[in-house]
């Protein structure tokens, strides 16, 4: 799970990482009375789930309370594309007003879990605002990495090596030891993912603060963290996904035309892969999971179909615990209730398969059958041909 | 004698008296496994359709002499069911949970490396099976078949299909690996492969990787290094939009790293022979084995 940048800075706030002054204002009258405060500047920033905010016109500078205001108005409600949000861009909802720093210095920080370690690791680099990949190609020698021992947290030494890896030192060194440490903290206590500071700012009065934070979180461990799954954002999401959420599905919407309901993640990407082999185009990934429900099924059946851009319909089923009389039953409900416009090419495999076939040849409506992935596929594909 | 799982395990079950855990344990039996019984702290000295319950692993291990568990507990107590096997001296522990916070996984990870004897298997995983002996795991038994194909997996259900493949063909199976679909697991595919490699009873390999990460390219370079063995693959989200995470906590292509394409190409060069549509895993098996279908 993904939160704004105010949110971050929320939470950042709570564990003492130190972060510039800045509130979501509510109206423009409010972005007026903020800016005021700082001082007669501050920095606007779109609220949206997408990154590359400033180079889409998401982040301005206010030059004084009344062009704040003006900029609340320009920014509110607008859609903003960026590289991350897809030509249509994303409804801004939400505006942050922050407290301008005199920058000396920016740089990079980022936590994350490292697979190849399977630990905590830090990274970091004195190339702030630039994107890390672009560094670790170009200069990896300025790229300082630290792994975390998950029993020790992360140690005094290996903050004091990434403080002066950063070429900190007196005052602002000891405050960026202090940085990372309650950012580990924050990391390990809220099951984050990632932690991205970028950049991470020395100003020029000395002090080391997070000028940007962009947070994300491990979905597997929200349950833990009621405070965290208030920070969901709704409108960031595609309305079908939330739907299927709301029934335990695995739903991303792709830009195809064949719908596609399969069990297991790996299958799900495996059928998608093979109608595009055939020459078709999946219209989404779903995975109704190992134990869905006849009723889960049903719904995930209405997702596809609800979305217009769906020409056919490829069901993929190889059951285990899933049984194939289920997902059967599951399907001729979803006809009876919404119908069906479009050819549906079923392949059952597993657990009951002969029952789950049965059900489908003698429901009366017109499924046509899958013997292999294969055969589906050839079928699905040839069938808006 | 294939690898991990046969005649020789005495299998308990954490979590026994749930649903699930249940269920499962009948399956592992009914499919030949040696299943003693299980453990759900509270219940112990009860029974439960059979099959009795211990509070904690030790005293089954002491009172059965288990050697190898299969984990069935909610992802809150997921990964302490885990550090329990551990401290048991359980030589296999198969950890079938979806869901286990990625930190919780990371902790295990590090006490996993004092326990040299142990193995882990997923979380997120169908399990382990050796056709014809026994299995610990979710896999439906009946699609499998005897033989020398070892299969190595993230993801459960493409592992059926591929082994549905291989029967359909009259190619057995020496032992099948589901490795789980977390970003942190207990056993990679190198572990699997060298497993293989080194199995007498396995004479060809398929590994079936997913986008994320770089396992599958770590694995490229093991197979160059290490395996002797023909070796058939095949990249599940070939066709997987970046950025998104497609349903298994670790299949997602990230920074432009992780994608199929990478994977793909750095198989190839290994010599692994890939497989661009996922029917073709059985038929690919065949042909590299000389076997006419």
């Amino acid at each position: 799970m993904n939160i704004h940048e105010y949110q971050a800075k929320e939470l950042l706030r709570q564990y003492k990482v130190a972060t510039p002054n800045g509130r979501v204002a509510q109206d423009a009258e409010e972005a007026r009375q903020i800016t005021k405060e700082y001082g007669g500047q501050s920095v606007v920033k779109a609220q949206i789930h997408a990154g590359g905010r400033g180079k889409g016109g998401g982040v301005k500078f206010a030059t004084d309370p009344d062009k704040a205001a003006e900029l609340f108005k320009a920014m509110m409600g607008m859609q903003l594309v960026t590289k991350q949000t897809g030509p249509e861009g994303r409804k801004v909802r939400t505006v942050f007003i922050s407290d301008p720093v005199d920058i000396a210095r920016e740089l990079y920080l980022a936590f994350l879990v490292d697979r190849a370690t399977s630990r905590v690791t830090v990274m970091a680099s004195t190339e702030g605002g630039v994107e890390i990949e672009e560094v670790a190609e170009k200069t990896p020698e300025k790229i300082v990495k630290v792994v975390v021992d998950p029993a020790l947290g992360l140690s005094g030494f290996q903050a004091r090596q990434i403080a002066f890896g950063l070429g900190f030192s007196g005052d602002g060194f000891k405050k960026c030891v202090v940085f990372l440490q309650n950012l580990y903290r924050l990391f390990v206590e809220k099951d984050c993912s990632m932690v991205e500071v970028n950049p991470l700012v020395e100003t020029k009065t000395g002090d080391v603060i997070a000028l940007d934070a962009k947070i994300g979180f491990d979905d597997n461990g929200l349950f833990r963290h009621p405070d965290v799954l208030a920070y969901r954002d709704l409108n960031e999401e595609a309305e079908e996904e939330i739907e299927a959420s709301k029934f335990n599905l695995n739903f991303i919407k792709l830009d195809g035309n064949i719908g596609c309901m399969v069990n297991g993640a790996g299958l799900a990407m495996g059928t998608m892969d093979i109608i595009k082999y055939h020459g078709g185009s999946p219209a989404n990934f779903l995975d109704v999971g190992g134990g869905a429900t006849e009723d889960a099924v049903k719904n995930a059946f209405r997702i596809i179909l609800q979305d217009t851009s769906v020409k056919a319909v490829l069901v993929n089923i190889f059951g285990g615990i899933m049984r194939c009389d289920v997902v059967a039953k599951g399907i001729v409900n979803a006809a009876k209730e919404i119908g069906i416009s479009v050819p549906v090419v079923v392949r059952l495999e597993g657990t009951n398969v002969e029952e789950g076939k049965k059900i489908l040849a003698e429901s009366g409506y017109n499924l046509i059958v899958g013997e292999n992935i294969k055969d589906a596929a050839e079928k699905v594909v040839a069938s808006i041909k | 004698m294939a690898v991990l799982v046969g005649n020789h395990t005495k299998l308990l079950v954490q979590g026994i008296t749930g649903r699930e855990g249940l269920f499962h344990a009948k399956g592992c039996k009914d499919y030949g496994t040696n299943v003693v019984g299980g453990v759900t702290p509270g219940k112990g000295g009860t029974e439960i359709e059979g099959y009795k319950v211990w509070n904690t692993v030790a005293d089954c291990v002491k009172d059965s002499g288990a050697n190898a568990s299969m984990i069935f507990v909610p992802p809150v107590g997921a990964a302490d069911a885990i550090l329990e096997s551990l401290d048991a001296g359980i030589e296999l522990i198969v950890c079938i949970t979806e869901g286990i916070p990625v930190l919780d996984m990371v902790k295990v990870k590090r006490v996993l490396a004092e326990y040299p004897k142990s193995r882990l298997i997923g979380p997120n995983c169908p399990g382990v099976i050796t056709p014809g002996q026994a299995k610990i795991g979710i896999m439906p038994g009946r699609i499998h078949k005897a033989g020398h194909v070892g299969v190595v997996s993230r993801s459960g259900t493409l592992t059926y299909e591929a082994v549905g493949q291989l029967t359909a063909l009259g190619i057995g199976q020496s032992t099948c690996i589901g490795i789980g679909g977390d970003p942190v697991n207990g056993t990679s595919h190198i572990d699997a492969l060298r497993l293989f490699q080194d199995d007498p009873d396995t004479h060809s390999i398929i590994m079936i990787g997913e986008i994320g990460g770089t396992a599958e390219e770590e694995a490229a370079e093991f197979v160059k290094s290490y395996v002797t063995k023909p070796v058939v693959s095949f990249i599940a989200g070939q066709t997987a939009p970046p950025g998104r995470r497609m349903g298994h906590a670790g299949a997602i292509i990230s920074g432009g790293k992780g994608t199929a394409t990478e994977k793909m190409k750095a198989l190839e060069a290994a010599g692994i022979t890939v497989v661009k549509s996922p029917a073709d895993m059985g038929i690919a098996m065949a042909e590299r084995m000389g076997v006419k279908v």
